[in-house]
């Protein structure tokens, strides 16, 4: 490869990258901005928007709402997804196809459809704006994410080492304890990060079912764009993007060092 | 490894297993002695497999009964019958060091620490492979991962271990140097083996005693010497060791049974085995290969035939003849006898009483190789 290649590369790259990041770029300084204005580039410096973040209750119960729903839809989801993908594994192809199928059509199926068909019931049962109400909503969506995740690690499992386990002396309940969690754990775990995320960046279902009492952060991040341009959903934005991206580093270097040992 | 203790009997008693419409096995029977280190050798799908597996408790069995030791397994899950198993492919745990793994069904059996330790030492030593203790599976050999299975699979002492085509992925030199280990664990352990295998040579350089399955049901069982030299069936005969397989017509003669092999009658003391067609079956050894016309010795059958190969091997001479009628037969010489060259005329002869009369089952050549389905 030729010098001249070799920049020409580098500079499309660049490009394209830059072309990915840009936009969570853009939010990091508005962020910081000193007048309440989502104008780019920002003029001055604060750290209002940060401190509003706190004395907010909009802001900070919002936050602390969507944290909390989207660990219990990931607890949830992760559990029944992870049944669900054993129990695909074991079954014959045809069957199992179409019951995968069935389980995989929330994340198919457009999601103000099923908000619609969500709201209608919820409104019957007053489950609109409660806990419970977002966790089954969204362990919904977030289970085939799961299945997925999951089912795409028990492809590679050996089912063999289940028999031996059993010669050895292990009971189904411990085989899966002792041998095939520990070994479908990668799948498992991000089984777990899809549903956390996915509940925690849901916002078409949520957007229905909110009430002013429970909201979640997208729900709050819609209504604050909508009624004014207030810089603290940069804030809000920035704070989420580099806890994701120091999660994700972490999560990387783990990765690499593990696989090196 | 406490002291050493003796293993358990087996007892099958009509074992049938069926798959839909398909028999897997066929009321198999079978009694193996405590101690005692039997193989299953069969071609692939002849039920030996199937066997095994219904022993370790894999597979539900449809009819019969199994005892280990004295008791009945049959209603017993795999986990509590405590069978060890090494399977061809190793099949051990990857995200657990070897000392993890070899220590893994004492820790199901919740033996205390210092107990576990002695034993992981002990098995892995048995295996030569202390100095193996800290690493992961990926990190070893083929060979070396199925020593770790052995010692993993004999760490708790069960009275009866089973092996399904151990050796099966190895090369032939590993294989022939984890027979001998093999062979000497099973001394010093004292435990029953029952070993599954294809491979007619490693039956009979580790067995006692050798079950020979084909169709789903055991043809025979014997010691190595046994199955060589007197086969009881086509199948056997043609499954154990080289052999001269001669058919064709056949009619009694007073205390003799002769056959016509093309347009010659051969004889052989005794009467047919039922009314079916017969076969002649004749070892190697027992053939002598003659220049046509010389040294006819009374008591002995004659035929003409071609040589069409001649193998040196080393201890003596391996030589492909055809016979008249397209058979092909097989004979072995000493370096000390005469030597023939390709297409040479000569003629195959040996004592009557050296063939055995077999009932034609209708067994191929191919049985021979392991490769008949």
């Amino acid at each position: 490869m030729t010098r001249l290649q070799r920049i020409l590369i580098w500079i499309f790259c660049a490009g394209v990258a830059l072309w990915l990041v840009a936009p969570t770029l853009v939010i990091v300084p508005i962020s910081f901005a000193e007048k309440k204005s989502l104008a780019f580039p920002p003029d001055g410096f604060s750290l209002q928007w940060y401190a509003n973040i706190l004395n907010s209750p909009d802001w900070s119960g919002s936050i602390v709402s969507s944290l909390k729903i989207a660990a219990i839809v990931a607890v949830v989801a992760t559990v029944i997804g992870t049944l669900a993908a054993m129990g695909l594994a074991k079954m014959k192809a045809g069957p199992g196809g179409i019951l995968r199928a069935i389980l995989i059509t929330p994340m198919i199926v457009p999601g103000v459809v099923l908000a619609i068909g969500i709201y209608a019931v919820y409104l019957d049962h007053q489950m609109v704006g409660t806990l419970v109400g977002y966790v089954l909503a969204h362990s919904m969506l977030a289970i085939p994410f799961v299945i997925i995740a999951v089912g795409a690690s028990l492809a590679v499992f050996d089912t063999r080492l289940e028999t031996a386990a059993a010669s050895l002396g292990a009971s189904r309940i411990t085989t899966f304890f002792t041998v095939t969690l520990p070994l479908i754990a990668p799948g498992i775990l991000s089984g777990l990060l899809f549903a956390f995320v996915t509940s925690f960046d849901e916002v078409i279902v949520a957007l229905f079912i909110n009430s002013p009492t429970l909201k979640t952060l997208p729900v709050q991040i819609f209504a604050s764009m909508t009624r004014d341009s207030d810089p603290t959903v940069a804030a809000v934005g920035t704070l989420i993007f580099v806890l994701t991206s120091f999660t994700i580093a972490v999560g990387l270097w783990l990765g690499t060092r593990r696989r090196r040992s | 490894m406490d002291a050493k203790h003796r293993g358990a009997a087996v007892d099958i008693r009509d074992v049938t297993k069926t798959y839909g419409t398909f028999t897997a096995l066929d009321k198999v029977s079978l009694q193996i002695e405590a101690g005692q280190f039997m193989t299953f050798l069969g071609p692939s799908g002849s039920g030996k497999t199937t066997t095994l597996n219904v022993i370790a408790g894999f597979t539900d069995l449809t009819a019969g009964e199994i005892l280990i030791g004295e008791r009945s397994v049959g209603n017993l899950p795999a986990h509590k019958r405590n069978v060890g198993v090494v399977f061809q492919h190793y099949a051990l745990f990857p995200h657990m060091t070897v000392a993890g793994n070899v220590e893994y069904p004492l820790k199901l059996r919740k033996l205390p620490k210092a107990d576990r330790a002695r034993r992981v030492a002990a098995a892995l030593a048995m295996v030569h492979l202390t100095d193996f203790a800290h690493r992961y599976p990926a990190e070893l050999s083929g060979g070396q991962q199925q020593r770790v299975a052995l010692a993993r699979a004999m760490v708790f002492d069960p009275p009866l271990l089973l092996m399904d085509e151990p050796l099966g992925a190895l090369d032939k030199k590993l294989r022939e140097w984890l027979q001998l280990e093999i062979k000497r664990i099973h001394r010093e352990l004292g435990t029953t083996f029952v070993y599954v295998t294809h491979d007619q040579e490693e039956a009979l350089a580790l067995s006692d005693r050798i079950a020979v399955f084909n169709k789903g049901r055991i043809e025979q069982v014997g010691s190595g010497r046994d199955l060589y030299e007197r086969p009881e069936t086509l199948f056997v005969g043609r499954f154990i060791g080289e052999s001269t397989v001669l058919t064709g017509a056949h009619e009694t003669r007073g205390d003799e049974t002769a056959i016509k092999v093309g347009d010659q009658w051969v004889g052989i003391p005794g009467r047919p085995a039922g009314a079916g067609p017969q076969a002649l079956l004749l070892r190697p050894e027992r053939i002598t290969l003659a220049r046509p016309g010389t040294g006819a010795v009374a008591g002995t059958n004659r035929l003409p035939a071609r040589v069409t190969e001649a193998i040196y091997l080393g201890s003596g001479v391996k030589y492909e003849v055809t016979l008249a009628d397209g058979t092909r037969g097989i004979a072995r010489m000493t370096l000390a006898d005469d030597h023939f060259a390709l297409g040479d005329p000569v003629e195959v002869a040996w004592q009557k009483h050296e063939a055995r009369l077999l009932a034609d089952d209708g067994s191929s050549l191919a049985a021979q190789s392991g490769e008949d389905k």
